[in-house]
């Protein structure tokens, strides 16, 4: 099939141009210092918005979860931000913010566009990974909160080392499904014109009239996923073979 | 002498549905009672009210003369001097043995690490449980899981414990194990309060036992009484239903 499908295309009337076009040596290895340097910073904004919005996404899933009656208004906050930021495109809020927030000139706020899509990435991931810390917490049993709470904990102190731990481990595998599309996503910021590896392809790109730069960026990006999808797979075999072992 | 616990007219429904009505109730220190009735009568409701699990619609309970079941009390506060087991022993499965065992005693009571392990392994040595102290849950047993909760709810030292058909999701095989660990506690002095459907133990273990029937205490009095000769005809139909004859 596959091999089929490569005489298929290797055989078109627009091949020898496409080829020019796509898989130009001299333009992969022109281009590769660039993009080499842009896509540093892809991985660091990618390891720097992880962090946050792992934290982000657990404090909007607590709050989420919260009973406390004074809490009643963060839960609504929480829930109206889970809803608008999953609403709004991604790349859309690199735009608006990239752009929006340094044309504000506000005393005290960044005007890097990196920094703000970044910021605009935590806000989209979080409100992503917060629903999947929730479903997480939901997934433990009550009788678990039940027996914490025979045993004199408050409740705070039940999510604390009862629910959350067991919550954590149990969404670890989607956990890092998007981790993976973050990973891609970390392209948008190019949008606002961060010289990050997409834009640095971009910019040879126009500048040689050749596309062999974007090939050369996706395959540092499947470099830079294909090992963490992999780690994803087996972990959830692991722990799907640990969990099944008890029951047999 | 006064009751350790004294439970006076309560009263709890599930909406529409009545499931404990006016249930009268004295334990005193030492004492073993022991809940018998059919599926559903509301024996698991009234020792989850006990521990303030439940909202109760009427009624007061009254622990060592504090009234409980008033709303201001701190439920934290009562469940730090009443242990609780489950039937489906309700360990938490990300924790060790030992661990299961110090998070009260180390979170609520404030004890050291230390003194908290310490005293959770006496009592782990005590129930035969010393060499599994450093596993996870899942690795033991049925059997050796409910005796971990049992010295799980035993660690905070509390003044009465409350069992909820302890041996009921075990193989019957292992049922024996947890029910000694009970009678060497009865035995120890330990006051305890428990819904079970094994009644040669009930007999055997119980100073009172109660009789509850669609959410009402109908009879209680000592076993050698109840199980011989029972006032009510639910009662005698129910024991000659569950006793082999
Ligand atoms: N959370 C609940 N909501 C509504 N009804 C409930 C709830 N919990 C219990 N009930 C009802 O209350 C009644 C008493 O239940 P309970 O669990 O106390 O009985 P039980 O004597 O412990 O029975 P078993 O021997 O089966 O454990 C039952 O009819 C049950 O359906
Ligand atoms: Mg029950």
């Amino acid at each position: 099939m596959l091999l089929a499908l490569g005489v298929a295309i290797t055989s078109s009337p627009g091949w020898p141009n496409v080829k020019e076009l796509f898989f130009s040596w001299e333009h992969a290895k022109g281009v590769f210092p660039d993009v080499l340097d842009g896509f540093w910073l892809n991985v660091r904004l990618f390891l720097i918005c992880e962090v946050v919005i792992l934290v982000l996404g657990l404090l909007v899933a607590l709050a989420r979860v919260a009973r406390s009656p004074w809490l009643a208004p963060v839960r609504v906050l929480a829930v109206v931000y889970t809803d608008l930021l999953r609403g709004i495109p991604t790349l859309l809020l690199v735009l608006m913010l990239g752009f929006g927030m340094p044309a504000l000139g506000l005393q005290g706020v960044p005007i890097s566009g990196t920094f703000w899509a970044g910021v605009a990435l935590v806000l989209s991931y979080s409100a992503y990974v917060a629903e999947v810390f929730r479903a997480g917490i939901d997934s433990v049993h009550p009788s678990q909160v039940a027996s914490a709470q025979a045993l004199g904990l408050s409740r705070p102190q039940a999510l604390r080392f009862v629910v959350v731990p067991q919550a954590v481990r149990r969404v670890v595998p989607p956990l890092l499904n998007d981790f993976v599309s973050l990973q891609k996503d970390t392209a948008l910021v190019s949008a606002v014109a961060v010289f990050d590896a997409v834009f640095a392809a971009r910019d040879y790109a126009a500048y040689n009239f050749n596309y062999t730069p974007y090939v050369v960026v996706a395959a540092f990006f499947v470099v830079l996923t294909v090992p963490l999808a992999r780690f994803t797979d087996w972990l959830q075999r692991r722990w799907l073979a640990r969990e099944r072992a008890g029951q047999l | 002498m006064s009751a350790l616990l004294e439970v006076r007219g309560l009263r709890k429904a599930y909406g529409d549905r009545l499931v404990l009505d006016s249930v009268d109730l004295d334990v005193h220190a030492h004492d073993v009672v022991c809940l018998i009735g059919s599926s559903g009568s509301g024996k698991s409701t009234l020792l989850r009210c006990l521990d303030l699990l439940e909202d109760v619609d009427d009624g007061t309970i009254t622990l060592g003369g504090v009234e409980i079941s008033d709303p201001l009390v701190d439920p934290r506060e009562v469940r730090k001097r009443v242990g609780m087991v489950f039937q489906a022993y309700n360990l938490f499965p990300h924790l060790s043995v030992l661990d299961n065992c110090t998070l009260a005693p180390r979170r609520v009571h404030g004890d050291s690490k230390a003194a908290a392990e310490e005293r959770a392994l006496g009592l782990l040595d005590q129930f035969g449980l010393a060499e599994h102290a450093r596993k996870h849950p899942d690795r033991l047993s049925g059997g050796q899981q409910q005796r971990v909760a049992l010295v799980r709810a035993l660690c905070t030292g509390p003044d009465l414990l409350l069992l909820d058909e302890i041996t009921a999701a075990l193989d019957p095989e292992l049922v024996g194990e947890v029910l000694t660990i009970v009678r060497d506690l009865a035995a120890a002095g330990t006051t305890m309060v428990l819904a079970t459907h094994e009644m040669a133990f009930a007999r055997d273990v119980a100073t009172k036992v109660c009789f509850l029937h669609q959410g009402r205490i109908l009879e209680q009095g000592p076993p050698d009484q109840l199980f011989t000769d029972p006032r009510e005809d639910r009662t005698r139909q129910f024991l000659a239903r569950v006793l082999p004859a």
